[in-house]
């Protein structure tokens, strides 16, 4: 089912579905940049549709409504331990195609490695709803294309923003009620970009031979990459934790348990007890990561982990670039195999 | 409502062996059925929560050997006996005793590796009949650092067990020298029989494989136990992937034909 609206018409959706969700979407968040306090795009609520910004990609993913960088698990007092309740509204996340695949692919981590599910993943889950956001033809960094993310079809409502109006095709009856009085159409259909200007040559996990692991090439990232850890929190499919205690300063008594996002860029997170460190060169975390994102979580779970997103291109202070990355580590590879 | 894992119980600690001076043996009051080579997440509310290997256990008791290196753990030090421990496990997938059955067994443990396999020890030791041979080598830094005295002299009497020390003191009078150097001391001849366990730091277990091999053990026939800092046991948090495995589900108890692939 498909529905043709003007900006004022969508702007009523936003305005009637905002007292059952808490709309997400891409936007200008001012001066909300690190260091310079510059403005910022990315994941927030908004109220109207005037907000929403499609011609910028944004910094950060909007995996942080489904895993924070910051979540409290469990509230400590004395020695009873309480679960953190989850009282947040519904929400509806506007979202590009690769950003939907990435949640997919941090789902499988929280909810399918292993055999227990990761409760605080699966109850904000529970209540989100997916808003795919049609692309026209992508930005300059990303690929994924290359990385099979460019299409979905998991998601509630599709919209495609025009100059002529907003399109919108309904994948889920849940939202009939607000979309079933506009224009009904029949010749929308969804539609997934097929080229981007980055191409992206993955190796393939049986062409993966050991000795790539200690290749030369991984020294580069040694010299360049400064551990900020910033691809590792932009990135939508990092899904890397680590849990910390805290005691309240007032009340020894009072405490939480909370997990933070880590990644494998950043100190201490190979660390082990006694002081070992597993990767202390950087270089050694960039395989690390680039190893996990076209190669080992392909070999668990069918598919690789990196959607073409680009944002650990945007957001690297080194100007290191994963996509080359990639396409480096398949030239020696094929190189090797001749 | 599912229940969440992350949920730690409260557990009573009901005795507590000092090892050494900065190893201490909890025993815990625990119903929970366990095997050898697996591990708890062991917290204290307020101030953390981290993988600790299950040293050996019984009807009713867990036994974890707790080395004092960071913040929880020297909080766990200043607790007596009555006091709770806060766990959550067992997780791994543990040693599997059928691995080493009527086979001719050698264990090479380094340091506080002797933890998460004690429970094995002890399991032939004691019915010697279920191993066609039991050698074991046990290496730590100092005569101070050796933990388990008690039972390394009971061990001794019933299997041929080599004790050696790095760098001995005044009143050392027995085996000095890594590990490695004893291997050859068992006069291993090929033989699919052998059934082999290296625990210990890194290093040691890198070089003790090596020896091994050298000395005749196949790949498939050497098993190993991996540390790594989890923050989660269940698969989710990413500390303890190395390739495609988690050290938490699929290990920490790896054959080394599979874990020479791993790279750090």
């Amino acid at each position: 089912m498909a529905y043709k609206l003007n900006s004022e018409k969508f702007n009523d959706v936003i305005g009637r579905l905002s007292e059952d969700y808490d709309i997400i979407a891409p936007a200008l968040m001012p001066f909300e940049m690190h260091h310079s306090n510059q403005d910022v795009y990315g994941y927030r609520k908004i109220d109207s549709f005037k907000e929403i910004v499609i011609d910028k990609k944004t910094f950060f993913s909007p995996k942080e409504f489904l895993f924070p960088p910051r979540e409290t698990m469990f509230y400590f007092s004395g020695s009873q331990i309480e679960e953190a309740s989850y009282t947040g509204k519904n929400i509806i996340i506007l979202l590009r195609a690769c950003d939907i695949n990435g949640l997919e692919r941090i789902k499988k981590i929280f909810l399918n490695n292993g055999d227990v599910e990761d409760t605080y993943f699966q109850r904000r889950l529970g209540k989100t709803k997916l808003w795919l956001i049609e692309c026209d033809e992508g930005f300059d960094s990303c690929f994924c294309v290359s990385m099979n993310s460019n299409k979905t079809d998991n998601y509630s409502v599709a919209l495609k923003f025009t100059d002529k109006g907003i399109y919108a095709n309904l994948n889920d009856d849940i939202f009939l009620d607000v979309f079933k009085s506009f224009d009904k159409i029949e010749e929308y259909r969804v539609s997934f970009i097929e080229k981007n200007k980055l191409k992206v040559n993955v190796p393939l996990p049986e062409n993966v031979d050991i000795d790539i692991f200690d290749n030369f090439m991984w020294n580069e990232y040694t010299q360049r990459c400064i551990a900020c850890g910033r691809c590792n929190t932009s990135c939508v499919t990092c899904s890397c934790f680590t849990v910390q205690d805290i005691i309240c300063d007032e009340n020894k008594n009072q405490g939480e348990r909370r997990r933070v996002w880590t990644g494998c860029h950043i100190d201490d997170f190979s660390l082990i007890a006694g002081g070992h460190d597993y990767r202390t060169k950087n270089g050694e975390r960039m395989r690390f990561k680039t190893m996990h994102k076209i190669y080992d979580y392909n070999k668990r779970f069918g598919e690789n982990m990196c959607v073409g997103c680009g944002r650990c291109d945007d957001v690297c202070p080194e100007y290191i670039s994963f996509s080359k990355c990639i396409n480096k580590l398949n030239d020696i590879i094929e190189e090797e195999k001749k | 409502m599912i229940s969440n894992p992350y949920l730690p119980v409260a557990a009573e600690i009901i005795s507590i062996i000092k090892e050494t001076k900065i190893d201490f043996t909890y025993r815990i009051k625990c119903d929970i059925p366990v095997v050898g080579g697996q591990f708890f997440q062991v917290s204290l509310p307020g101030i953390g929560e981290a993988p600790m290997s299950i040293s050996d256990f019984s009807d009713g008791y867990v036994d974890m050997t707790i080395r004092n290196v960071g913040r929880l753990t020297s909080e766990i030090f200043k607790l007596n006996v009555g006091d709770n421990l806060f766990i959550r496990g067992p997780y791994g997938n543990g040693f599997d005793l059928l691995d080493f059955e009527n086979k001719k067994l050698i264990i090479v443990a380094g340091g506080t590796g002797l933890a998460p396999i004690k429970n094995v020890i002890n399991s032939f030791s004691h019915s010697k009949n279920r191993v066609k041979s039991f050698d074991l080598i046990l290496g730590f830094k100092t005569p101070e650092d050796i933990l388990f005295n008690y039972e390394i002299d009971e061990w001794s009497s019933l299997l041929n067990v080599i004790l050696t020390v790095d760098e001995k003191d005044e009143s050392w009078k027995g085996n000095t020298g890594l590990v490695t150097k004893f291997i050859k001391e068992l006069n291993i001849k090929t033989d699919s029989d052998y059934s082999v366990i290296v625990v210990g730091p890194p290093v040691m277990i890198k070089f003790t494989t090596m020896e091994l091999l050298k000395n005749g053990i196949k790949e498939d026939q050497i098993w190993m136990s991996f540390e790594r800092n989890m923050s989660c046991g269940i698969g989710k948090c990413g500390h303890c992937k190395i390739d495609s495995k988690y050290v938490c589900l699929d290990g920490p108890v790896f054959k080394y034909d599979q874990a020479k692939k791993f790279v750090d």
